[in-house]
């Protein structure tokens, strides 16, 4: 049985369906991501589980037990805020307490475990002081540390890494991922970069107008896309359908090629039995560091994305450049046929 | 910073003095004169002395007007702060039908000159409610301060709820709080500041009030301004006047101050 079992949920705000019809079963000590752009509803979800949204219709169950419309604080869960929410006139140790003392656990015995949780982010020598003392990266610890001392069996976090800057937002997934496994909780992580949500999770919710578009491992999600929207979200896509299919494949059907999945060859070298290839001009050779991205226009007039990495040494670079003809090649298990 | 040049700036700063003086002297005269010796007040004063201020304090009229005065301002304190604050509540945390009509009934009562609100208050309680049992007497008076005191207290509170984070409530109830423990340790620690600025405005606006009271206090009973207002006319009190005015000086100033100190560590507290 999953540790979560929502079921036909939905949700709307006066005219526009924010959640519409979503079923999804999350494991125990899984650590799942809701993927999509802003607006697609996967926060809503998330607010759902925690309590802060009524469900119009469907349900939520924790464990068996239906907690659809319970209030916030009789639910198993905690949440890490976007902004965090740390309370301002409290201090980090009577922050990261406030839940115990809810919980009426004894003083002694809570500021014990406070300061525990406060030593696993690191953060001993901030016990004292006040929020707006902390720095963003500081306080994203602290909201942390104020969930995860409750031990709940399910962590949700919104958008937590979102107001990071950069470096310091890939340090804390990787602390993140290490905190679950360690700690053995359910974490449901929202957000909006496609890159974070395959760099942790088990598995990945792609969500759109309200709607569940795919559930998978990063690897499905990615290889296999479900949807044209799938296919375009997660990282970049070319995606052939209608007329241009079928001149390549013989038959209309929507396939999607990742750039990376495909190669430049002279415009008169051989291929495998295994790959296809189509013939084209190279438009544009742009280098961007790691990989040279390469946009073409193929006989058949529509464009496509190749991206190659820069594996060659200085100088041994046979690259393609503007105006070269070539041959677009990609093996046959790399065009991956997205259902209609 | 604007660039402004000496000159401008000399004129500038004679301006300020000149209004300061124009503002302040008279004040200033009224305080001095407190310490005439003499039972009328004059200029130059001759002679100083703490006479009247001991007469004062000794005169049971004027105490039983500084008893009355205080609680008559603590009572419309504590009632436009309840009151006041419930408002502000309801209008951030709900959408209805009429609020900004509501909104504008609540801000009112400030602006409607004293008078209307007296002779309406007097009206209400001799032809209404006298003849159908119910003498307020003293509370009527407390009530009446009450309404143009609401909106001190409603507008301080819900200026500070506006600004306020709605996921500081939404964590506590995520880490177990109820509704009550949720506005004792989070919601209320976040506007109390606001919150006793606007009780202080309150106190203040209640206490040196004139009109209004002079509809709606009982028979034989006094607050300060009142006692004031009765005694100014006989010339051989004038400078126990000036000490009781005194009083209100500085009974009224106390309050607006500490609120303006409130609302300024407030804002450095974000």
């Amino acid at each position: 049985m999953a540790l979560i079992e929502i079921r036909n949920l939905a949700k709307a705000f006066g005219t526009v369906k924010a959640v519409d019809d979503v079923t999804l079963d999350i494991g125990s000590g899984e650590f799942i991501t809701l993927l999509g752009p802003s607006g697609s509803g996967k926060t809503t979800v998330l607010r759902m589980i925690a309590g802060f949204e009524d469900p119009d219709a469907g349900s939520i169950s924790l464990a068996g037990e239906d907690i659809t419309h319970l209030p916030p604080f009789d639910r198993d869960v905690n949440t890490v805020f976007q902004d965090y929410a740390l309370f301002p006139h409290m201090t980090i140790q009577e922050n990261v307490e406030y839940g115990l003392r809810t919980r009426k656990v004894p003083k002694v015995e809570r500021a014990k475990q406070a300061l525990d949780a406060i030593a696993s982010v690191k953060l001993e020598q901030t016990a004292d002081r006040l929020p707006h003392q902390l720095s963003g990266g500081q306080r994203q610890r602290i909201a942390l540390a104020r969930a995860l001392v409750l031990r709940p069996r399910v962590l949700l976090l919104d958008e937590p890494l979102g107001a990071l800057d950069r470096q310091l937002r890939e340090e804390m997934q990787i602390e993140l991922k290490k905190i679950q496994r360690d700690a053995g909780i359910t974490f449901i992580f929202v957000t909006h970069d496609q890159e974070e949500a395959m760099r942790m999770s088990d598995r990945i919710v792609v969500f759109n107008e309200g709607k569940v578009e795919q559930v998978g491992t990063p690897q499905d999600v990615y290889n296999k896309p479900a949807t044209r929207f799938v296919a375009g979200f997660l990282g970049a896509a070319n995606i052939l359908s209608g007329e241009d299919a079928k001149k390549i494949f013989g038959k209309s059907k929507t396939v999607s090629i990742r750039p990376e999945r495909m190669r430049l060859q002279p415009s008169n070298s051989k291929i495998s039995n295994d790959e296809s290839s189509v013939s084209a001009v190279v438009q544009e050779a742009a280098f961007v560091g790691a990989n040279t991205v390469y946009i073409v226009e193929t006989e058949f007039g529509f464009r496509l994305n190749v991206s190659k990495t820069n594996t060659e040494l200085l100088g041994q670079d046979k690259s393609f450049a503007a105006g070269d003809r070539v041959l677009v090649v990609w093996h046959n298990s790399q065009a991956a046929e997205i259902p209609a | 910073m604007l660039r402004i040049s000496r000159l401008t700036k000399a004129i500038l700063i004679a301006i300020v003095g000149f209004l300061l003086i124009f503002m302040y002297t008279p004040l200033f005269v009224l305080i001095l004169n407190s310490f005439n010796e003499s039972q009328i007040s004059g200029w130059p004063i001759e002679s100083f002395s703490t006479k009247w201020w001991a007469f004062a304090k000794d005169y049971q009229p004027i105490r039983d007007a500084l008893l009355n005065s205080v609680l008559v301002a603590t009572g419309a304190m504590i009632i436009a702060s309840i009151l006041g604050t419930l408002f502000a509540f309801a209008m951030k945390g709900f959408d209805f039908f009429g609020k900004s009509t509501v909104n504008i009934l609540i801000v009112l009562p400030i602006a409607l000159p004293g008078i209307v609100t007296g002779v309406a208050f007097s009206n209400t309680y001799s032809n209404f409610l006298s003849p159908a049992g119910i003498n307020l007497g003293y509370f009527g008076m407390i009530v009446a301060h009450a309404t143009f005191c609401i909106v001190m207290v409603f507008n301080n509170v819900f200026a500070r709820l506006k600004r306020m984070n709605p996921s500081l409530q939404e964590a506590s109830a995520d880490l177990g709080a109820g509704l009550w423990q949720t506005f004792r340790l989070v919601t209320f620690p976040q506007f109390r500041t606001s919150f006793a600025a606007g009780a202080l405005l309150a106190f203040a606006l209640s206490f040196d009030e004139v009109v209004v009271t002079i509809f709606t206090a009982p028979p034989g009973v006094d607050t300060l301004p009142l006692w004031i207002l009765k005694e100014v006319g006989r010339p051989n009190q004038a400078s126990v006047v000036n000490v009781v005015a005194t009083v209100v000086i500085l009974l009224s100033l106390i309050p607006v101050y500490v609120s303006q100190r409130l609302a300024r560590a407030q804002e450095e507290e974000r």
